[in-house]
């Protein structure tokens, strides 16, 4: 396997590199695919309509038939490019014969027209896509440095590493380790009391008890959930334009749950696209089947009815493709898939399963509102005190929220021509593309707990690496496939094929078992390496593919809120209940709204909602909170699965200026003052609860420097100071010293806006 | 500073943001250029990445887009058909209507009374273009407009037909136009962002806004637009907390470079040092935004000219002015949205209030932009979503009636930009109701639009998920007749 690796560092950049020793041994799936497809399956692929020339080049019997315009040549004639179309076409200088065509703005480079030679010299031998074959059970590699590593895991990315000339990082310091594992499991900094415990834990299994003790934590549920709240593109809101109140939180409130539960990811997913097919099903099991209501749904007045169910269809099949076999469905929606056996057919099918709900495109205007539209279950006091009892319902109302139901009579599904509602072609029944794992409606059942059985079918080669590599991706900061929505033929290799099937295998052969998988990754060396790039690995692997270290990364919107309720003692730590609505600056909403429903105005909320967790934070779809959205949150528009991590000036004055970061500045400097300690204590406690390390001896100085300065302005202009501090509504403790207050808080805040604080380090 | 170095190593952090998501091309470079914009200013090491400018050379180098929000009709605008006012109360005949799909507001009428405009025309200029009575101003300036009356669309209500406009699909995340441009062309102020957005309400019947107009979608959140508000803030976050000045952000920003550089010596992640970046450009803003955003130091005569509304934040006058310097400082999309047009019934009533509104500061702004010798290099659009029903939706009455949404015709305008100006582009049949000749898709419209930019619309690509995504989807063609 070593000859992957100088092909796939070079994966990303292919079309820019020109000069590059051409392996001795070219491989169809590494070297070869990623070219045809990129370049040539748009006009030379699956899709029937569009092929050009009658020629395929996607499967081996295509590329090497002979040429429809002139049966003396073939495209690929095995073992000789000079007779080979395929190769002729690249090398000419003929503007004309040239391929790709000159108006496609494709170009396919020296180094990949050299590998292509060489492929077809070797053979030219198709193999079929990675993804699409079940995983093969690897041991784990021997590697050279038998003393490093935990487990399994570590002995594939040595092997690599090693295979690389390069060496893994040393462990990281524990106080960094102990900020990383505590955000990647519960998206909260670790408390003082927890960084003590740690740091006093001299036995070699502190780290482990620590894992466990996370683990267990109800905020371990908090934090999983809020990645599928983006998957299952959950909001608070209907969405389009008038954009009306929904109330689907109990249904998050039961991801949280089953999170929390452990649920098998086989049941997870099972409940929420069938739960309302198992036999009696229970509440919860209904409940669980909101994640297919979770789409927009429309509220504009004049809307052609069928159009917009047919949409939310649409929504549930393309949905269904991303978020659990990692694959574009909707690009064959329109037409048969241009890259990925996918046919419009097959696209079709899909969408039979999703196409039997009672339901309306359009059940009623603004005016009309529901919170809760048709098929939908409300749920009761009782309910929640007897059954669905991790539901946080205070209210005494019954609250509705949407589930899934098949109606009695079965609605015929049609291909959709070019994709529009009412264009009827072929009428098709249920069934999914063959070339993933064929579907048997006798074996499986020809509804959508027929479809959530085939996807959680031991065989299916596609929906345990697909979740193993999206956890991956939240742990590690890359995934091992990197395209985590891709696992098409356009998506990226994975960089440890091995390593990636031997955790899908070992994880389903663990009886789907989430926790376990992510005590696997966090007890890994390869996770507790330090994040110290140094410049030959940063020049070698930019990218740390090989992950010769921890990648630093900025966190997510949602835990840059919750670092600075939780390290000032701010957060509430009620768990689920209705979406609350945090401080924002005024006018938002009421400057994009139509005017009409209840969500025209931003009413604030007050008291303890002000402190809860970014999960919480109300989304309305089309004015989603303007500082989640700064810091890359999900629009929740459709199903994502992988979120940008970017860096700009914006967040710059999110961190500098939003009143939740100084009202936490604040209340943290109050509770500082009134301790009995010295302004050094003071500062290090501030230091450690934000940044989760104790300071070092220049940090503290410059922030204690900046202490006595700012006291002294502040002294100076004693107004200012009473302006400065007077930040949020939490009530004001009873402090003289305002200038101290003011400078105190003003290091705070100086702590919160360090880049270390809003990085998983 | 060892410039050669400072090049590398920004050039090295972009390389590790945007590796894998695009070949180095366009993109990569245009945000290079944003997060540091004086970067690619001087020679050296940064030749081999200019791939990141323009396709060829611009006529435009902004834009400006009023987007009239709700589908002001173009049959009391621009769109002059007497003939209307002569069949008035006649049913349209199914040969006009060819079956054209309707909205779920006129599909259960048995009737489609056609009603002409209840407001006069006139033709104006040495193009002779008509306007209608409602817009006495614009009327002044069609020597320097290029109307286009045959713009059609997909999308049949406001939600997919304004997503379309603004973002080249009628469903799912895509970026906006100006995100786009953004991304394709970088900024040209180190102080702004190289987007931004204005909101305001008429006084008709209003359609929401929504911020997915103005996403970055797939492309990097850097070409989200930045919403201007009407407050004091006028960006959000922007201002400095009470009892903070200015010195005092100055000085925190320096402590946090020296803890952030300790920080940046240990680990040697480049992108600690790209925050600091963003902090000290963020700083910048803080000053430059208040300092564009204050109208009140505009002269006397300006004032004049856009009516004295452009005082009062969060008119529409207020933001055409302030649109105009925005844009003369550099940002790249201006993009305003005007709620209020969407005159399903009391059109006599709430169409003239519409146009009033908009009509003297629309017609200021161009003539204020071509007075500062702007004009020829700002593209300014004005123009809804689609187009009004030649019918009258609901009851006709003596004195009033009102219009269905109408896909397959509607009117907007462009001015300057590399737009031939004086220009009245294509022609509706005598009832308004379909496209005679020169009929200009919104496939077609974006293609036009990043042609003027100096884009060429099937080279500004973005790969994501496999497909490489384009503004104008997989149609479009420049609309030649329209370039000057």
């Amino acid at each position: 396997m070593t000859l992957l690796i100088p092909a796939m560092l070079n994966l990303s950049c292919s079309e820019k590199r020109t000069t590059a020793h051409v392996s001795d041994s070219v491989d169809y799936n590494l070297h070869i695919r990623p070219i045809l497809s990129d370049r040539c399956f748009k006009c030379h692929g699956p899709d029937a309509n569009q092929r050009k020339a009658h020629l395929r080049l996607d499967t081996p019997e295509g590329a090497m038939a002979a040429l429809k315009d002139n049966p003396s040549a073939h495209a690929i004639l095995p073992g000789d490019p000079a007779k080979s179309e395929v190769y002729l076409r690249l090398v000419t200088t003929d503007t004309a014969e040239v391929m790709p065509p000159v108006k496609s703005n494709l170009k396919i480079n020296e180094h990949e027209i050299a590998l292509i030679k060489k492929w077809i010299e070797q053979g030219a031998k198709y193999k079929p896509h990675w993804a699409f074959i079940p995983p093969k059970s690897t041991p784990p590699p021997d590697v050279e440095n038998t003393a490093w590593g935990h487990n399994e895991i570590d002995q594939f990315i040595l092997a690599k590493l090693e295979a690389n000339g390069l060496e893994p990082n040393e462990e990281a310091d524990k106080e960094r380790l102990l900020k990383r594992v505590s955000f990647d499991l519960t998206g909260l900094p670790p408390s003082l009391a927890l960084q003590d415990k740690f740091m006093a834990d001299a036995s070699p299994d502190a780290y482990a008890h620590v894992v466990d003790e996370l683990l267990a934590q109800p905020q371990y549920g908090e934090k999983m959930a809020t990645y599928w709240m983006d998957v299952a593109r959950y909001a608070d809101s209907h969405g389009y334009q008038d954009d009306g109140l929904r109330t689907m939180w109990p249904w998050r409130d039961w991801v949280i749950h089953a999170f929390n539960a452990n649920y098998p990811y086989d049941r997870f997913i099972t409940w929420q696209l069938a739960g309302d097919l198992l036999p009696n099903p229970t509440k919860e099991q209904l409940l669980a089947t909101g994640f297919n209501r979770n789409h927009k749904i429309t509220q504009e007045g004049g809307v052609i009815d069928e159009e917009y169910r047919v949409e939310y269809v649409t929504d549930r099949t393309n949905t269904f493709g991303k978020a659990f076999l990692a694959l574009t469905f909707e690009c064959a929606k329109c037409h048969d898939h241009k890259y990925d056996p996918i046919l419009q057919q097959d696209y079709y099918s899909t969408f039979s399963f999703f196409n039997q709900v009672p339901e309306k495109g359009l059940v009623g205007d603004i005016t009309l509102a529901s919170l809760a539209d048709p098929p939908n279950m409300k749920i009761s006091t009782a309910d929640v005190e007897k059954i669905l009892t991790f539901i946080n319902k205070k209210d005494t109302a019954a609250v509705p929220v949407m589930i899934m139901k098949d109606a009695p009579a079965k609605r015929p599904t049609y291909i959709l021509k070019r994709g529009v509602y009412d264009a009827h072609g072929d009428r098709v029944s249920v069934g999914l593309p063959k070339a993933i794992m064929p579907f048997d409606s006798t074996v499986y059942g020809n509804n959508r707990l027929g479809l959530a059985r085939w996807l959680t079918d031991k065989k299916n080669p596609l929906t345990a690496r697909v979740f193993v590599n999206r956890m991956w991706q939240e742990f590690f900061g890359r995934g091992l496939v990197k395209t985590a929505g891709d696992f098409g033929m356009q998506g990226e290799m994975p960089s440890h094929p091995e390593l990636l099937d031997w955790l899908a295998l070992d994880f389903v052969n663990n009886g789907w078992d989430v926790k376990r998988l992510l005590k696997q990754f966090v007890t890994s060396a390869a996770y507790r390496q330090s994040s110290v790039v140094s410049p030959k690995k940063l020049a070698t692997d930019p990218e740390n593919i090989l992950l010769s270290h921890s990648t630093r990364a900025r966190m997510s919107a949602e835990n840059v809120r919750d670092m600075a309720l939780a390290s000032s003692g701010l957060l509430t730590k009620d768990i689920g209940g209705p979406s609350i609505k945090p401080y924002q600056p005024k006018g938002i909403w009421e400057s994009s709204t139509s005017g009409r429903g209840v969500l025209a105005r931003y009413v604030q909320d007050h008291g303890d909602k002000l402190y809860r967790r970014g999960l919480y934070c109300f989304i309305k779809r089309t004015v989603p909170p303007p500082s989640m959205l700064v810091f890359d949150g999900s629009n929740r528009d459709q199903c994502e699965v992988k979120r940008l991590r970017t860096n700009t000036p914006l967040q710059a004055l999110v961190l500098m200026n939003d009143p939740v970061v100084l009202e936490s500045a604040r209340v943290f400097a109050e509770k500082l003052l009134q301790e009995k300690s010295t302004v050094e204590q003071k500062t290090v406690t501030a230091f450690r609860a934000i940044v989760a390390r104790n300071p070092k001896a220049e940090e503290l100085k410059i922030l204690m420097t900046y202490f006595d300065d700012e006291k002294k302005v502040f002294e100076a202009s004693p107004e200012k100071a009473k302006q400065y501090i007077n930040a949020g509504e939490y009530p004001f403790a009873n402090i003289t010293d305002v200038a101290s207050l003011a400078a105190l808080m003003q290091v705070v805040h100086t702590i919160y806006n360090m880049e270390e604080s809003i990085t998983k380090v | 500073m060892e410039n050669n170095e400072f090049i590398k190593q920004r050039y090295h952090i972009t390389r590790r943001h945007f590796l894998g998501k695009m070949s180095l091309g366009i993109g990569s470079v245009a945000l290079g250029s944003l997060l540091v914009p004086d970067l690619f200013k001087s020679g050296g090491d940064e030749a081999s990445l200019l791939a990141g400018l323009p396709h060829f050379a611009p006529k435009a180098k902004r834009v400006i887009y009023l987007f009239q929000n709700g589908a002001p009709s173009q049959l009391e605008s621009f769109d002059y058909k007497p003939l209307l006012n002569k069949m008035a109360g006649q049913d349209l005949p199914a040969s006009v209507r060819m079956g054209q799909r309707l909205t779920g507001m006129t599909a259960g009428q048995t009737k489609f009374p056609l009603v002409g405009s209840n407001f006069s025309f006139k033709q104006y200029g040495q193009s002779g273009a008509w306007v209608s009575e409602l817009f006495p101003n614009m009327a002044k300036i069609v020597d320097d407009v290029c109307f286009i009356k045959t713009m059609n669309t997909e999308a049949i209500n406001h939600d997919p037909a304004l997503t379309f406009m603004q973002s080249g699909a009628q469903q799912g995340n895509r970026p906006s136009m100006g995100a786009w441009l953004s991304y394709g062309l970088g900024s040209e102020n180190k102080n702004l962002p190289a987007f931004c957005v204005l909101l305001s309400r008429g006084r008709g019947n209003g359609q929401g806004v929504y911020s997915k107009l103005w996403s970055n979608g797939f492309l990097d959140s850097i070409h989200q637009g930045v919403q201007f508000s009407s407050s004091e803030e006028r960006v959000l976050y922007l201002k400095d907390p009470n009892g903070r000045d200015r010195e005092g952000t100055r000085k925190m920003l320096d402590k946090l470079a020296q803890l952030n550089d300790m920080n940046y010596q240990e680990f040697g992640d480049p992108e600690i040092q790209a925050r600091v970046q963003q902090y000290e450009m963020a700083y910048r803003m803080q000053t430059a935004v208040p300092e564009l955003s204050d109208l009140s130091q505009e002269p006397d005569h300006i004032i004049k000219m856009y009516g004295a509304d452009c005082l009062v934040p969060g008119t529409y006058a207020s933001n055409c002015l302030l649109a105009r310097k925005l844009s003369e400082s550099g940002v790249r999309f201006v993009q305003l949205y005007h709620q209020g047009w969407d005159q399903h019934g009391n059109l006599v009533g709430e169409m003239p209030l519409q146009a009033q509104d908009v009509d003297r500061s629309t017609s200021a702004l161009v003539m204020d932009l071509k007075q500062r010798g702007l004009l020829d290099e700002t593209l300014v659009i004005w123009g809804g979503e689609f187009g009004r029903t030649n019918y009258c939706q609901g009851d006709l009455s003596k004195d009033n009636y009102g219009r269905d949404h109408h896909p397959r015709c509607y009117t907007i305008w462009m001015a300057g930009g590399g737009v031939k100006p004086g220009l009245v582009y294509g022609e509706t049949d005598e009832f308004g109701y379909n496209i005679v000749r020169d009929p200009v898709h919104v496939n077609d419209f974006h293609a036009t639009v990043l042609h003027l930019m100096g884009l060429n619309h099937e080279q500004l690509t973005f790969k994501h998920l496999g497909r490489r995504y384009r503004l104008t989807d997989v149609a479009g063609k420049v609309v030649n007749g329209i370039l000057a």
